[in-house]
């Protein structure tokens, strides 16, 4: 009998999925194939990143050959990929020449920093974005998310200190009372609402009614 | 009882409610009776845009991890980019799709080519459409970002594990005066696309979306046993704040 594929892999998606939560939540005594599962499931992750740089390259290399100013942006891509790459491939993620860890370096010097940048325009973007939902949606809820974001952050600032008297117990009081009471329920609400979806996306995989693996 | 047969009775107990619904559902008239989300409503007008005006849609399904805790909203989204590119496949300009986990690239390339097979479209598949763009939330945010402004792209969704950088993401979107629509797990994503994007998605609404999509009965039915527990989850909150209150 022949197998199509997606019944192949539905049928492996299933059988793993129930296999792993049977071994997590039924005491059988299993606990080193549950490990076991699990560093397959590892190892097969690290092979799905390298088919990912693949087609990351070859989307790239295609950029590179079409000129103007993304054939730049990808050249340079591929050439701090093909730096990095070659200096783990030979040296491992923390060997040194010369005196230097080169996997170390680029990361710290390059990456890190390059990250901090996006971070600090993050800041901007927010206070921007802020502005621009009063003026895309001004209504009642716009106005009582940015005045909770305004107090609470007075209330992580000097002025809760207690060198204003009155003004400090104030933001203060307020403050606590906005993470305690109405910030802490909306969160668990939202939560509770996340954590079903999760489990009902989870189920709709095991029971093989989703299959996200072009079956 | 111990909190595993507790977790595994709660599951046993989940997928009966889903296949009665599902039953429910197959047998049932007239509409589903699904209250409406106006962001989804929103998206299907933007995707029959798109596809009119000959522009791309851009899915990005963020950095998740697939073995960690983003792999929900990750699936979820998967099941949003199925309906969309079923949708879009026709297109003169097909989807284009940004991960930032090598799991979730090759699933989304799965989901288009299985999307393109369905659709008799198969031949016009191109497996570079999706693409792994950057493995840390930021440096995923920095790839997505580009690929808004060179590919002529009117529709950014976002349906995944975001944190605050998909403000990042919107920023470049806005920038071309394209559709957003975003959704994610994670609280402080939450806070930041009710600012920045055009359509939020809160809460358990990114999860509700394939329903709205008609990504199947069992979508719709799994919606209703999640209001069942989301019910009982609430007696149970009010019945303990009584029981305090009282003594």
């Amino acid at each position: 009998m022949r197998f199509k594929a997606p019944i192949v892999s539905t049928a492996v998606a299933m059988l793993s999925g129930l296999a792993v939560l049977l071994l997590l939540l039924l005491p059988t005594g299993l606990d080193a194939l549950y490990a076991g599962v699990i560093r397959w499931a590892a190892a097969l992750a690290a092979v799905a990143l390298l088919v990912g740089l693949v087609n990351l390259v070859n989307v790239h290399v295609e950029k590179s050959s079409g000129g103007g100013s993304e054939a730049v942006s990808s050249i340079a891509l591929l050439a701090a990929f093909g730096l990095t790459f070659l200096a783990a491939l030979f040296l491992g993620p923390n060997g040194s020449a010369a005196g230097v860890e080169p996997v170390n370096w680029l990361f710290q010097y390059v990456q890190v920093p390059v990250e901090a940048a996006l971070m600090a325009l993050l800041a901007v973007s927010l206070v921007y974005a802020s502005a621009r939902l009063l003026r895309r949606v001004p209504n009642l809820f716009s106005f009582v998310f940015i005045g909770t974001a305004l107090l609470v952050l007075l209330g992580t600032s000097t002025l809760a200190t207690g060198e204003f008297g009155l003004i400090s117990e104030l933001v203060t009081g307020v403050h606590g009372w906005i993470t305690r009471v109405p910030a802490a329920a909306g969160a668990r609400g939202l939560l509770i609402g996340v954590a079903l979806g999760s489990v009902a996306a989870g189920l709709r995989i095991l029971i093989g009614t989703d299959r996200p693996f072009g079956g | 009882m111990s909190p595993e047969l507790l977790a595994a009775g709660f599951l046993v107990v989940f997928v009966i409610l889903i296949a009665g619904f599902t039953v429910y559902e197959r047998t049932r008239k007239g509409g589903r009776n699904l209250r409406e989300i106006p962001a989804v409503a929103r998206l299907i007008h933007a995707i029959g845009l798109a596809v009119e005006d000959g522009t791309r849609l851009h899915v990005a399904l963020g950095a998740s991890d697939m073995t960690g805790e983003g792999a929900a909203p990750a699936l979820a989204g998967l099941a949003i980019l199925d309906r969309v590119a079923r949708t879009a496949s026709i297109s003169d300009a097909p989807p284009v799709v940004t991960s930032g986990d090598g799991a979730l690239s090759v699933l989304s390339q799965g989901v288009l080519a299985g999307a393109y097979r369905e659709t008799g479209a198969g031949k016009l598949h191109d497996p570079s459409l999706a693409r792994l763009v950057g493995t840390t939330p930021f440096s995923f945010a920095a790839g997505a970002m580009p690929v808004i402004h060179d590919e002529q792209v009117s529709a950014t969704l976002m349906t995944g594990h975001f944190g605050p950088e998909l403000a990042l993401i919107t920023e470049a979107a806005d920038r071309t005066n394209g559709f957003t629509l975003a959704g994610t797990d994670s609280l402080a994503g939450q806070a930041v696309l009710y600012a920045a994007a055009q359509e939020p998605l809160i809460g358990e609404e990114l999860f509700a979306a394939g329903a709205y999509l008609r990504a199947g009965l069992v979508h719709t039915a799994s919606l209703r046993a999640q209001d069942v527990f989301r019910w009982l989850i609430i007696a149970g909150i009010l019945a303990g704040g009584a029981v305090k209150l009282f003594g």
